[in-house]
């Protein structure tokens, strides 16, 4: 199960003068998207009545309180991939980073959240998979293995297409696979007592001249604040005036 | 022959997906910016329609025929053939759909090319795209661009107007690479719940109810404005929780991102969460029963009052101005 520690939305994301966050500097939660992955690794488990969850995570050295959460809601244990050269990787970088990590496990499903909250790329998962020849499944709504295999219904414009794929595969979860559970009281106080092992690069053999911001394939060239939008109009009143008010403003902006 | 290459998106009905005619046009202007060729791809079971449709788009465009996406999810196979061409280019530009984000990832580390998602602009500065994307939640807007003179672009829907170019641009059929660069996925059934809409992030209106509609009866109104107003509905993330719509209909940050001319917020407060997903839009309006909503602080009109009294009024002026 894929986690990523990402900048608190609610809060103030600090970057570094290259442009690329500083999250070191950043209050960390892990990304929303990926709770539902955990959500879902989680009924999985339950429901096969045994395996485990084992988080992996590459992140700041610091990301291990952020990785408590998810141990609290019932993960078994995690993996923290981290190393000072892989500051400003980019999503390649990124990928093979973590799939080198996931050569190093054993495990029947790859779980990974739809995207991330910062950078929001949402092409990770997708590289691991064909890095590591695995089956890929995104847009998962429901997730049924059985027999080796894996059923998933994967969210079409219309509906749903109903995949059917072998094990071991990497599985994208979305929110329609349910609410994220709590953690419990009991389920913290375990959580402490849970291991995250840490690896660096030179613990998945990868060379740090290969991976990392010294590698990337993007810059970031400037940033900016977006302009703030224009100050609101107000408008109260009967419902038939506001209504009028309504439509005149579209038909000025040339909308209807 | 150096270059960009559009690769085009199939819709359920073999017509080229709307985003594929934006991003081809996108993808023209940089051409001529750039003084390079830019060619399209279009790889499905049948992909006559939308390769003669592209074609209005871009001066040559290549048709590869795959049966086997009859029953197979098509990023996959749309990858192989996309590696296959960018021997012969520099960007690949794809539609920041489903698809497209599957088939830019996949490709990204089989050619080990760098992405740029979720583009909102692009432009041709020094020799290279240079791409602006949004992120953290829409708070900074980047601008990047690509180290190597190779790359990958996913452009988001409604970034630019789809627009034909003067004349038909030449189709080729092609074979295509045959092999298996990664593990195809067979689909078993396809199971329809829904009539075939555009997909939410593509419309160019979109009305949206939330908590403050009450309940599935209260979206019949959301979806009468969405009629009236030629939009597609949209909801929030409690909406979609309270079981009133589907999930495919949820903006914000666990949905879709949208950036509609229009967007019309109903009984929606504009928590963070939301406000991720369309604050992008050229006009948003809201009509809430609280003044001190904070969508009240980033719409460009709100009506304070109760929707279930405003929209219906809204949509009978609506009706009478097109009578």
């Amino acid at each position: 199960m894929l986690a990523k520690p990402v900048p608190d939305t609610t809060g103030q994301e600090r970057l570094g003068p290259d442009f690329r966050v500083d999250r070191a500097a950043s209050p960390a939660v892990v990304n929303a998207n990926d709770d539902y992955a955990l959500e879902a690794a989680l009924k999985l488990r339950e429901t096969a009545g045994e395996g485990s969850v084992t988080l992996l995570a590459m992140a700041p050295a610091t990301a291990p309180d952020t990785l408590r959460k998810a141990l609290a809601m019932g993960a078994d244990s995690g993996v923290l991939v981290t190393d000072d050269a892989l500051a400003g990787s980019d999503t390649l970088s990124t990928a093979r980073v973590l799939a080198a990590a996931l050569g190093k496990l054993d495990y029947d499903m790859v779980l990974a959240g739809a995207d991330t909250s910062d950078g929001g790329t949402g092409t990770i998962g997708a590289g691991i998979a064909a890095l590591l020849g695995l089956p890929y499944l995104s847009y998962a709504a429901r997730i049924v293995p059985g027999g080796g295999r894996v059923r998933v219904h994967r969210i079409s414009p219309t509906g749903f297409d109903v995949l059917d794929s072998p094990l071991p595969a990497l599985i994208v979860a979305t929110q329609a696979l349910g609410e994220p559970r709590y953690p419990s009281l009991k389920g913290i106080m375990a959580a402490r007592s849970k291991t995250i092992q840490v690896w660096s690069l030179a613990d998945l053999g990868l060379d740090p001249a290969t991976v990392g911001g010294a590698t990337s394939t993007t810059r970031v060239l400037r940033t900016q604040a977006p302009p703030p939008r224009a100050a609101t109009r107000v408008v109260r009143g009967p419902a038939d005036a506001a209504a009028a008010e309504l439509v005149t403003f579209l038909a000025e902006r040339r909308l209807i | 022959m150096a270059g960009i290459v559009v690769v085009g998106e199939v819709g359920g009905d073999g017509h080229l997906a709307r985003i594929s005619a934006e991003v081809a046009t996108l993808a023209r202007s940089l051409g001529s910016a750039a003084g390079v060729a830019v060619r399209g791809l279009v790889v499905a079971a049948d992909p006559a329609i939308a390769a003669a449709e592209l074609a209005r788009y871009l001066p040559n465009v290549e048709s590869v025929a795959a049966p086997e996406l009859a029953d197979h999810v098509p990023a996959q196979r749309i990858a192989t053939e996309a590696v296959r061409v960018a021997a012969d280019a520099d960007y690949l530009v794809l539609g920041a759909s489903p698809d497209g984000r599957d088939g830019a990832g996949i490709v990204s580390v089989l050619l080990g090319w760098g992405v740029l998602a979720n583009a909102t602009g692009v432009t041709w500065e020094d020799g290279g795209p240079v791409v602006e994307m949004s992120v953290f939640g829409g708070r900074l807007d980047t601008w990047s661009g690509f180290a190597a003179g190779k790359g990958i672009v996913t452009v988001r829907p409604n970034v630019v107007d789809a627009t034909e170019q003067g004349s038909v641009g030449r189709v080729t059929t092609a074979a295509g690479d045959g092999r298996e660069l990664v593990p195809t996925v067979r689909i078993v059934e396809r199971v329809a719940e829904s009539t075939g809409a555009a997909p939410i992030e593509e419309a160019r209106i979109i009305v949206s109810g939330g908590r403050g509609v009450g309940g599935p009866d209260g979206f019949r109104i959301v979806e009468e404005l969405a009629e009236a107003l030629g939009g597609a509905v949209g909801a929030t993330r409690a909406a979609v929780d309270a079981g009133w719509i589907p999930y495919a209909q949820q903006i914000g940050q666990t949905g879709k991102i949208v950036k509609p001319a229009l967007y019309v917020a109903l009984g929606i407060s504009g928590a963070i969460q939301h406000k991720v997903g369309m604050q992008t839009a050229g006009t948003i309006v809201a009509v809430n029963r609280d003044p001190d909503a904070p969508i009240a602080d980033f719409a460009d009109l709100v009506v304070i009052g109760d929707l279930f009294e405003i929209v219906p009024a809204v949509v009978g002026a609506l009706r009478a101005r097109s009578a």
